[in-house]
């Protein structure tokens, strides 16, 4: 893999810290009057997404993460593992629990997801910006309420619950901001 | 497309966003604060033509460098490109120049941030005569009437303003109390020595801590980071020497940095060996030493005080930038 010069830092550079994979968040270079230079820098644990602050001296070097950002398509879960494919050359890939742990409620057969994936794994998964799913639980839609204000909850196909306006009735479809986990719209099929 | 000239914000975009878009021929400052930085240069020439000090012009590409340790030459052709002017200066007043300033692009490899571009213009000036006291006020008198300031500028002793802030001395305090000061102040950097523990907390909480809206000047240094400014031994018996240095900042931003200039060839060699072994050491280049410019200390440098301003960051303070490509026409990364 290869190494870094704080020189090369830059935002989404991903390197290796303490043996975890990171992204730079943000890069600052200090350099106080006659003396040492440093690169001041947040970044991201992209195990964790913790972000923590870290101060080299400039000139130091640090491993490159192999990380890669890739587009991929959801398959199923077998119990176990959460399986992904790549559109273009159909290679599948295991997802562990903790790789799909914020993403897991939003999964649909066929939506396509960026997954991160570090030595090859999927490290972390994100789902689509918005989905479509199905209500499979709410109280009876109240006709004629198109206010939208109060809401109630609804169990979606995936198991996650949102709140949606009181004029929603089980079975329908509807368009979901996952970023938010808020009800967007009613979706057509 | 681009719709504007202005990219002074965007100097954090993503490179896949970069690529695709059309060579990027635009300059990264708005043509408006390019004119502020041609006014800024006009006010500096009046400045000096009304006191007589000379405006010289040294070469940018020389054959020995700057042996500091802190500072990495860009090499060209057989030689270097200057980090500073400051030994062809010091030639021409050991020539009996008499004071002399000049304003020119200076060159310093891995430079780069909000605040840092490895191509910037400097002024710097040398007084005859003139010890770093002096100098001080004279630095003041002209950045007052280039940032249009009457605020009285504050002047803090080095210590003093470690004192102010965390309560630490520089001079006397053990290796191990500045590295806990470093790490309390969530500043996670493993293995610093002591002067990279000063740097780091000066850098980082004394210096952004500095007055506001006012010149600040911070003077003498440790000797150890004396740079070519004279040492002198401390007034009080026991107390550690001194390196008559100042820095001056705006609003916590570092614009300057004089000295009373060191003038004994002996210990100027000596500077050059130390610095070469420090750079040996952390695996650095080590460029030639500057012959000629020991040849002329041991003529004799005139007694003298010099200062290099950083005239990027006084336009980005007159213009008010963020960055400093809003205040330089093409940064390095357009150049």
């Amino acid at each position: 893999m290869a190494t870094y010069s704080t020189n090369e830092f830059k935002g989404g550079l991903k390197i290796m810290l303490d043996g975890d994979p990171y992204t730079i968040v943000e890069n600052e270079f200090v350099k106080p009057g006659k003396g040492q230079a440093f690169n001041r820098v947040k970044i991201r644990n992209l195990k964790t997404g913790r972000v923590i602050d870290r101060t080299f001296k400039s000139g130091e070097t640090v491993d490159g993460a192999d990380v890669v950002e890739t587009q991929m398509q959801y398959l199923y879960n077998d119990g176990e593992f959460w399986h992904f494919m790549k559109p273009d050359t159909f290679e599948q890939f295991a997802a562990s629990a903790n790789a799909v742990e914020d993403a897991k409620q939003w999964l649909k057969a066929e939506d396509t997801c960026n997954v991160i994936l570090w030595n090859g794994d999927p490290l972390s998964v994100e789902p689509p910006n918005f989905v479509i799913l199905q209500i499979t639980e709410t109280d009876p839609g109240v006709r004629g309420d198109t206010s939208g204000g109060g809401g109630k909850p609804a169990t979606l196909e995936t198991g996650a619950v949102v709140r949606v306006p009181l004029f929603v009735d089980q079975g329908e479809m509807i368009k979901v901001d996952t970023r938010t986990a808020t009800y967007v719209a009613r979706a057509k099929e | 497309m681009i719709k504007s000239g202005i990219r002074g914000s965007g100097f954090g975009v993503r490179e896949d966003v970069d690529r695709r878009r059309p060579a990027d021929w635009q300059p990264t400052a708005p043509i408006p604060n390019l004119r502020k930085r041609a006014e800024i240069l006009a006010t500096i020439r009046t400045f000096f033509a009304e006191r007589n000090v000379l405006e010289v012009d040294t070469p940018l590409l020389s054959a020995a460098a700057s042996t500091d340790v802190h500072l990495n030459s860009v090499a060209a052709g057989a030689g270097y490109l200057h980090t500073s002017p400051e030994f062809a200066m010091k030639r021409l007043l050991s020539a009996d120049s008499g004071d002399i300033y000049q304003i020119c692009k200076v060159f310093r490899a891995d430079e780069a941030g909000r605040f840092h571009n490895p191509e910037f213009t400097l002024l710097e000036w040398y007084r005859v005569g003139w010890g770093y006291r002096r100098l001080m006020d004279e630095v003041a008198a002209l950045l007052a009437q280039v940032l249009a300031t009457e605020a009285a500028p504050i002047r803090l002793g080095y210590r003093d303003a470690f004192m102010q802030e965390l309560n630490l001395d520089p001079f006397t305090a053990h290796e191990d109390t500045l590295a806990a000061a470093v790490r309390s102040k969530g500043l996670d950097a493993p293995n610093l020595n002591r002067d990279e523990c000063l740097d780091l907390l000066a850098g980082s909480c004394v210096y952004p801590a500095l007055g506001c809206d006012r010149l600040c000047f911070i003077y003498d240094f440790p000797a150890s980071q004396a740079a070519l400014a004279r040492v002198r031994s401390s007034e009080s018996a026991g107390q550690p020497p001194v390196a008559e240095r100042f820095e001056v900042f705006f609003n916590g931003i570092e614009l300057g940095n004089g000295f009373t200039e060191l003038t004994d060839a002996a210990e100027q060699r000596r500077r050059f060996a130390h610095d070469l072994a420090r750079r040996r050491e952390l695996a650095r280049p080590e460029p030639p030493k500057d012959q000629r410019f020991l040849a002329a200390l041991e003529v004799g440098l005139p007694e003298c005080a010099g200062v290099a301003i950083g005239l990027d960051r006084v336009a980005m303070l007159v213009c008010d930038a963020n960055h400093i490509g809003e205040v330089i026409s093409f940064t390095a990364e357009n150049a």
